[in-house]
């Protein structure tokens, strides 16, 4: 990388990083959605019966 | 029974103000607010005139819109949480015409206050006299853009009980232009260079808040009165 | 005519299709930025004048358009939403915040790690390092907002109204902080040089962003179908969708 390598990928890290973030919090965001929902649900059959 | 938006208009103004010279706490705090955080500088930083005056613009302009938002956080409180501003809402005047005479009572009192203040302020920081009118025009425009932008936040986060930091952290970053262009105004004054420019830029930023900042605060106030 | 626009912007409607489009924009993404990367780490040809260092580019660039287009993309689902009183908007609106402020993120550290070798320090007040780290702070008044009320729908609306306030702001913010700039300091000096850009360089560039972009799709499906199962949590469809 003609020196710059220590500037170089820390920066491609860090986007790759994000990334990988990104994916991972939208996944467990979606998923406690869905606990939640279904948390709901339990509660309104619960009541129901 | 209903009457004209001007008349309305003029009425809240007058209650505001006299709401205002009945508490001189509200006013004054925000002003010796003003005065110790100019204070602060010199002390942190060094009492050398010439390092003082480089820097005056930036510090007067910095303690200007701290002590501004400090009391722009009470603009609508007191009246949203006695009713007060549901009652003026019900009244059949638009929530746009309350901002209004709110919002300039507000300015009349803080940032004219501020504006006479500024020369003591000035004089400490080893601001010459001849950059003084200049001064004037930009903290006047400059706070009563502010009183608009803040009118927005205050809007915004009137409902909340931890309002305030959530307030500064709103209305800095859109008051960030106008920060650049008062300072930069105050200095080129300062340095003996036209401000004409940056001084149209900030009377510029003026009427743009001026006409659009009350249509958004009122729409801030119905959201979270409502 | 506006009804199947409104059968189209149905919260059913929307969590159906996001769970469809998603694999789809990350299939994209991943072809995209892998040979994005590829081509622009090990083949593009250095720059003549910044050698390998501007290879962050390809990473910098895609991040800080990102910034701006999630910005935007909240500003206006904010306002679709509180306009014509389309719930799903505000569902988006939240969904972009956080990505969005990622991005700002990521450009503001690779831009200052391109900054050490060019102009020799971590951080110089560059106009566009400035404008993004405004825009930064805008980004997390915007998210404060939200969290900070109780009534969530009531959340949704004070942020949409500092989202569309806040874009109005951009260009102010942009323009005056380009304006005080040229004030303080000689522009053309830190300006990277932008000369017309070799085909080889621009190729890696343009895969890059378009993947971003693709990948801003596929994360922002994701997170606006549990923004939605949040926001509906009591209603029919949520609960069959969701049983066990």
């Amino acid at each position: 990388m003609g020196g710059y390598a220590r500037f170089v990928w820390p920066s491609i890290g860090l986007a790759l990083g994000v990334l990988i973030w990104n994916v991972w919090a939208a996944r467990r965001h979606h998923a406690q959605a869905l606990v939640r929902a279904r948390r709901a649900l339990a509660m309104a059959r619960s009541e129901e019966s | 029974m209903s009457i004209g938006a001007f008349p309305a208009m003029r009425l809240i103004l007058r209650r505001e103000l006299r709401l205002y010279f009945r508490r001189p706490d509200q006013l004054l705090q925000p002003l010796v607010f003003f005065l110790i955080v100019t204070t602060l500088f010199p002390l942190a930083l060094s009492p050398r005139l010439s390092l003082l005056r480089d820097m005056a613009p930036g510090v007067l302009w910095v303690a200007a819109l701290l002590s501004s938002l400090l009391s722009l956080e009470t603009l609508f409180k007191a009246d949203a949480e006695d009713g007060t501003l549901e009652q003026l809402a019900l009244s059949g005047q638009s929530l746009g015409v309350i901002v209004i005479a709110k919002t300039l009572a507000h300015w009349l009192v803080s940032g004219v206050a501020l504006v006479a203040m500024s020369p003591l302020v000035a004089t400490a920081l080893a601001i010459p006299t001849d950059a003084f009118p200049v001064m004037f025009a930009s903290l006047a425009l400059g706070t009563l853009t502010l009183s608009w932008l803040g009118a927005i936040g205050a809007g915004l986060t009137v409902g909340l009980r931890r309002g305030s930091v959530l307030l500064s952290l709103i209305v800095l970053p859109l008051a960030m232009p106008l920060l650049i262009f008062g300072a930069s105004a105050t200095d080129r004054a300062i340095g003996g260079e036209s401000p004409a420019g940056a001084l149209y830029f900030l009377g510029a930023l003026c009427v743009f808040t001026t006409s659009l900042a009350p249509v958004a605060a009122a729409a801030a106030l119905r959201i979270t009165l409502e | 005519m506006w009804t199947w626009f409104y059968r189209l912007a149905s919260p059913p409607h929307v969590y159906r299709t996001a769970a469809a489009l998603t694999p789809w924009f990350f299939a994209v993404a991943a072809v995209t930025i892998g040979y994005g990367l590829i081509d622009g780490l090990a083949f593009a040809p250095p720059d003549y004048q910044q050698g390998d260092a501007f290879r962050i580019i390809y990473v910098h660039a895609p991040s800080a358009w990102l910034s701006l287009f999630a910005y935007t993309t909240m500003a206006f689902a904010g306002a679709v939403a509180l306009i014509w009183r389309i719930k799903v908007g505000y569902a988006v609106a939240a969904a972009a915040a956080p990505i969005g402020a990622s991005f700002t993120l990521v450009a503001l550290v690779t831009g200052s790690l391109w900054g050490r070798p060019m102009w020799g320090t971590y951080w110089a007040w560059d106009p566009r390092l400035t404008s993004e780290l405004i825009l930064l702070f805008l980004y997390f008044g915007v998210i404060s907002l939200r969290q900070a009320f109780e009534d969530p729908a009531r959340g949704d609306r004070a942020a949409a109204l500092l989202g569309i306030v806040g874009v109005i702001n951009v260009p102010i913010v942009h323009f005056s902080v380009y304006w005080w700039n040229s004030l303080h300091q000689g522009g053309t000096v830190m300006r990277l040089g932008k000369p017309e850009m070799a085909t080889s360089m621009l190729w890696p560039l343009l895969a890059m962003l378009f993947g971003f972009m693709c990948f801003f799709g596929a994360v922002l499906c994701m997170r606006l179908r549990g923004e939605v199962l949040n926001r509906e949590r009591q209603s029919t469809w949520v609960r069959e969708a969701v049983k066990p």
